[in-house]
């Protein structure tokens, strides 16, 4: 999500240009439908555990994580959308602006919140979404599913379910939809 | 955005941005800890040359919602009293290091005299009878939250225009989101000239209200009037209040709203003010979000500087 921010966000922005096909539209829906059997593994049933995604780019991925869950277990967790934006800790220093408003109507004291997004990158996204879900209350326990896990992290951070690992250059782009997850490059000349 | 001095200033675009920045914000203050870090290590003081309770009161909550530091000064019990120049209390505020100032004067202008001074972004909190922005836009808000929006809006304000800041911000945002307006007020509280501004003119309150979807009440400012403007406020009651008689002309889901204080029993019967119509109570927590919405534009969401993360 971080860098989809920045790839909307001119000038440090530009368009998105596919270079390869990492995984198709079946590809993804295999690896959300393992990672949901992980979850369900992992916390022994559904008891307690709220979705989150992360706007914008996560928020796909928690409905299909949702729609996975319902039918292995026949219980359709809640779920939630988080926009991080007032707890990023780079405010001030590009615009930062949330893309719509956040919705999580429920005290999560005593939760087990897993957090997804699409694209795991630099990993400040993801702290900024940690200080952001303890407004809403204390969880018991908070978890981490992406779809992808580029590498290149600025913090002590990491996923508890990944969808694929996908070594990356600094310098590349990954774009990951329902659709298909696709690297290239942002090429700023054509924005 | 550096400064938010007037709407006139403002662009539809610009309004529409800081509605939708308010209902994040908003979202903000339900959350169990209705508190952000957003605006971590800057600094917010105040310069209030008049008295305020609701804005003075909304922009401090804001200010903490936001994590900002907030430097509380009182004019009253300031160098101003021993006969300091405004210029150079500006600037013995902006040496200590702030980020913004929010003013309120009793002369317009000041505001934006001010922002020619300092580096620091200034807010309009209320500029003798120019304008008060921030009002503006949380009337804006409420309405949008009522209603969905402004467009086609027929809004109604009611009372002494000529004195109210209120009547002039509300003027220009309602007529820039669309909302058609109509002033009624006896010809002595209307300003010389509304020409140029956006607006119909009617000088009698019964005729207007069956058509209306918004009923704005202004207070009669009793403090500015230097003559008797009005016969008595018995009569300006009778005539321009809004009594449990007349809101049963108004339409079924039209809405009451003051910018407060009230004069309960002037420009507004104290058994109106209670009607779940009357949306003050919504107006005075809207504020608080608005006011956020504002600080974090101008403090918090650019410019954009060189040297940010590519």
């Amino acid at each position: 999500m971080a860098e989809r921010e920045r790839r909307q966000t001119p000038p440090f922005g530009g368009v998105f240009v596919a270079r390869s096909q990492v995984l198709g539209r079946d590809d993804v829906r295999r690896a959300i439908c393992r990672m949901a059997h992980e979850i369900v593994e992992r916390n022994h049933g559904l008891d307690d555990v709220v979705l989150i995604g992360l706007q914008t780019g996560g928020v796909p991925f928690a409905e299909a994580m949702a729609e996975a869950l319902d039918v292995i277990e026949g219980v359709r967790p809640d779920l939630g959308t988080l926009d991080v934006a007032f707890h990023r800790d780079d405010i001030g220093l590009r615009p930062v602006l949330p893309s719509t408003v956040t919705e999580i109507p429920w005290d999560l004291t005593g939760k087990v919140v897993v957090l997804v997004d699409d694209v795991l990158f630099t990993g400040r996204t993801i702290r900024a979404a940690l200080d952001a879900v303890h407004t809403y209350g204390r969880p018991r326990a908070i978890e981490l599913a992406v779809m992808i896990d580029r590498g290149h992290r600025e913090l002590p951070i990491r996923p508890d379910f990944v969808g694929k690992n996908l070594p990356t250059r600094r310098d590349e782009a990954v774009n990951a939809t329902l659709d298909c997850v696709e690297l290239g490059e942002i090429h700023k000349e054509r924005w | 955005m550096r400064h938010l001095l007037a709407v006139s200033d403002l662009s539809r675009a610009d309004v529409d941005r800081l509605l939708d920045l308010t209902d994040a914000f908003a979202e903000v203050g339900r959350r169990r800890v209705p508190k952000v870090p957003a605006l971590q290590g800057r600094t917010v003081t105040w310069l209030f040359y008049e008295d305020s309770t609701r804005t003075r009161l909304s922009f401090e909550q804001a200010a903490k919602r936001l994590s900002a530091d907030t430097l509380n000064f009182s004019v009253s019990s300031s160098s101003v009293r021993k006969g300091e120049s405004l210029r150079d209390t500006v600037e013995t505020i902006e040496a200590m290091g702030v980020d913004a100032i929010v003013v309120r004067h009793g002369s317009s202008g000041v505001p934006a005299q001010i922002a020619r001074w300092v580096s620091a972004s200034v807010v309009n909190a209320g500029d003798g009878w120019h304008e008060h922005p921030t009002q503006a836009l949380l009337d804006c808000y409420t309405i949008r939250a009522h209603l969905g929006g402004l467009d086609g809006v027929r809004i109604a304000i009611v009372g002494d225009v000529a004195h109210s800041r209120v009547a002039r911000s509300d003027v220009w945002a309602f007529a820039l989101m669309g909302a058609e307006v109509t002033l009624v007020a006896p010809p002595t509280l209307l300003p010389p000239s509304v020409e140029g501004w956006p607006v119909r003119v009617g000088h009698d309150l019964d005729a207007v209200l069956p058509d209306v979807d918004v009923v704005y009440l202004l207070r009669m400012q009793r403090e500015r009037m230097t003559e008797a403007l009005v016969p008595s406020l018995r009569e300006y009651s009778a005539r321009f209040g809004l009594t449990g008689r007349r809101v049963e002309h108004m339409g079924d889901k039209a809405l009451v709203m003051h910018p407060g204080p009230m004069n309960r029993g002037v420009e507004i019967a104290a058994d109106v003010a209670e009607l779940p119509r009357s949306v003050v109570v919504d107006q005075v927590r809207n504020g608080v979000a608005v006011r956020m919405a504002v600080l974090f534009e101008l403090l918090g969401s650019g410019p954009i500087r060189p040297g940010g993360p590519g």
